[in-house]
């Protein structure tokens, strides 16, 4: 591999790595309050791709980019109620029990979705999707880009809010202390579903970035998840900053891999990297016990 | 201001208040006595709506709370700084001090804040800090100065001189009285027999969940049985 090669390499993976961020960070910030892994974190995703798909098709025609306000508020919202209609109201409380709703949420979700879209593949066609921008020795293709600076910037917009807002202090406050939370009248249901929601409008977000370069089938969600959560393990459960650095080095890992050893063989540095994390720093790069 | 009837109370088929009367009017600090677990902070937590009670009334202000929600009760102000502090420890010092006015009290939130660093200077140093890196006694002084923040009408303190050294039980007990000399009514909920008659006005002593003795402060500090059981004397 010459320098020049490693270098584009490095550069589309971190490309890649963008999109990977802002799944992990829902995934994350759901983990982080309701302690409990999104298994339908996968399904929900490949809905709000469909989402894009169908929002471009004709009759409607919208443009995956002009469509991120309404995916990301639909998503949100979805997110919301589906948390308050379902999974807090079935749950009772435990926690095991919400992780075995999402579970059962991703078969419906996967299996409604082979029922009504089918099992085909789907793309859409974007303009300027073939355009590419030159960076040093790399090629980068457009949406790619557009994908990794607003996927950063998305979740930069995140962060802010979760620092300063008082809905963001809620949410950090009732990851660590619901019963303390309670007494400063913090309406806890409620966070959890705001989390919920944020998590999944995540997803909307991911969904119209990831269009223009990517397919949509019923089972193209789970590719993804499997690497968030990777991310989420290596960066820290939990951890935003760790969901951020965690994403871009997988997406680099992949890169690597793939020039190295092929397209197919190439992602078994993700599993690779799980394992190494587990062995010798099980609580991640910024987790914290 | 407060009026507790009859409330029997508990955590799913154990029942374990028995029946409650307990009131506490405007400006009176009122203690609430008992040894470990005969109930004090199931009482506490069902009069903060945390848990709903069995039977019985709370009444705050001549308004019906029992089995209220939380951040319902929070709004009239009756504040409750719990035990065990349940600050948030991977918050600032600064933030667990915005949250307390979360709810109530937010637009008051910068006066407080100085108000409450001013009774509290070292809370002001240690602004920037994860609450979880302070000591037992800053955690304690956070969890109240957090409780300040939501301009209590009534402050219930549960434990406040539990796991602090004795020196600084004395100044939380000063401390506890000079909030009430401004206007403050508190409920102290205490196994700190002595010194929280000392600045009570009344107490009641909770035993096996039903409350076993009840006066003005002074009359039971020189209760023969409660000196007895309570002081070993």
């Amino acid at each position: 591999m010459t320098l020049d090669i490693a270098f584009a390499g490095i550069v589309n993976g971190l490309m890649s790595g963008g999109i990977y961020v802002l799944v992990a960070v829902g995934l994350t910030l759901i983990y982080g309050v309701l302690h409990i892994i999104n298994f339908a974190h996968g399904s929900m995703l490949m809905l709000a791709m469909y989402g894009v798909y169908y929002l471009f098709k004709p009759p409607l025609g919208v443009d995956p980019y002009v469509a991120l306000p309404i995916l990301v508020a639909g998503s949100f919202a979805f997110g919301y109620v589906l948390y308050r209609g379902l999974i807090g109201r079935f749950s009772h409380g435990k926690d095991e029990n919400i992780l075995l709703i999402t579970l059962g949420l991703s078969i419906i979700a996967d299996n409604a979705a082979l029922f009504f879209f089918t099992g085909d593949t789907q793309t859409i066609d974007v303009a300027w999707a073939g355009r590419f921008v030159e960076v040093g020795p790399a090629l980068i293709p457009m949406p790619k880009l557009v994908s990794f600076v607003a996927s950063l910037a998305l979740c930069a917009a995140l962060g802010l809010f979760m620092a300063f807002s008082d809905t963001g202090k809620a949410i950090r406050a009732v990851a660590k202390e619901r019963q303390g939370a309670r007494l400063v009248g913090i309406d806890v249901e409620n966070i959890f579903a705001i989390s919920y929601g944020i998590g999944i409008a995540c997803l909307g977000a991911a969904a119209c970035l990831l269009m223009p370069f990517f397919y949509v089938s019923p089972s193209s969600g789970h590719a993804f998840v499997l690497v968030a959560f990777t991310i989420v393990v290596l960066g820290g459960m939990g951890s935003f900053a760790g969901a951020l650095v965690g994403g871009l080095l997988i997406g680099i890992v992949e890169s690597l891999g793939g020039l190295q050893f092929g397209e197919q063989l190439g992602q078994i540095g993700i599993p690779l990297v799980f394992i190494l994390i587990l062995l010798f720093r099980p609580v991640g790069l910024f987790g914290s016990r | 201001m407060l009026e507790v009837r009859g409330v029997r109370a508990g955590y799913g088929p154990v029942e374990i208040l028995r029946g409650i009367d307990l009131e506490v009017g405007a400006g009176e600090i009122v203690a609430l006595l008992g040894s470990n677990g005969v109930g004090k902070s199931t009482l506490n937590n069902n009069i903060s709506g945390i848990y709903k009670p069995f039977a019985g009334h709370i009444a705050f202000e001549g308004r019906e709370i029992g089995g209220a929600r939380p951040e319902a009760i929070l709004s009239l102000g009756l504040v409750q700084v719990p035990e065990g502090r349940r600050v948030f420890p991977n918050l600032s010092v600064r933030e667990n001090l915005e949250l307390g006015s979360y709810r109530r009290g937010r637009a008051g939130r910068a006066v407080n804040l100085e108000r409450v660093v001013a009774i509290f200077p070292k809370l002001r140093e240690r602004f920037a800090q994860k609450a979880g890196t302070l000591s037992g006694g800053e955690q304690q002084m956070l969890a109240i100065g957090r409780g300040l923040m939501s301009e209590p009408r009534l402050l219930i303190l549960d434990e406040p001189s539990l796991g602090l050294s004795p020196l600084l039980v004395e100044d939380m007990f000063a401390l506890i009285k000079r909030l009430n000399d401004e206007g403050l009514a508190i409920l102290l909920v205490e196994q700190n027999v002595v010194q929280s008659l000392a600045i009570a006005h009344r107490a009641y002593v909770l035993e096996n969940g039903v409350i076993a003795m009840s006066g003005k402060a002074a009359d039971l500090a020189s209760d023969e049985g409660l000196r007895r059981s309570y002081l070993g004397m």
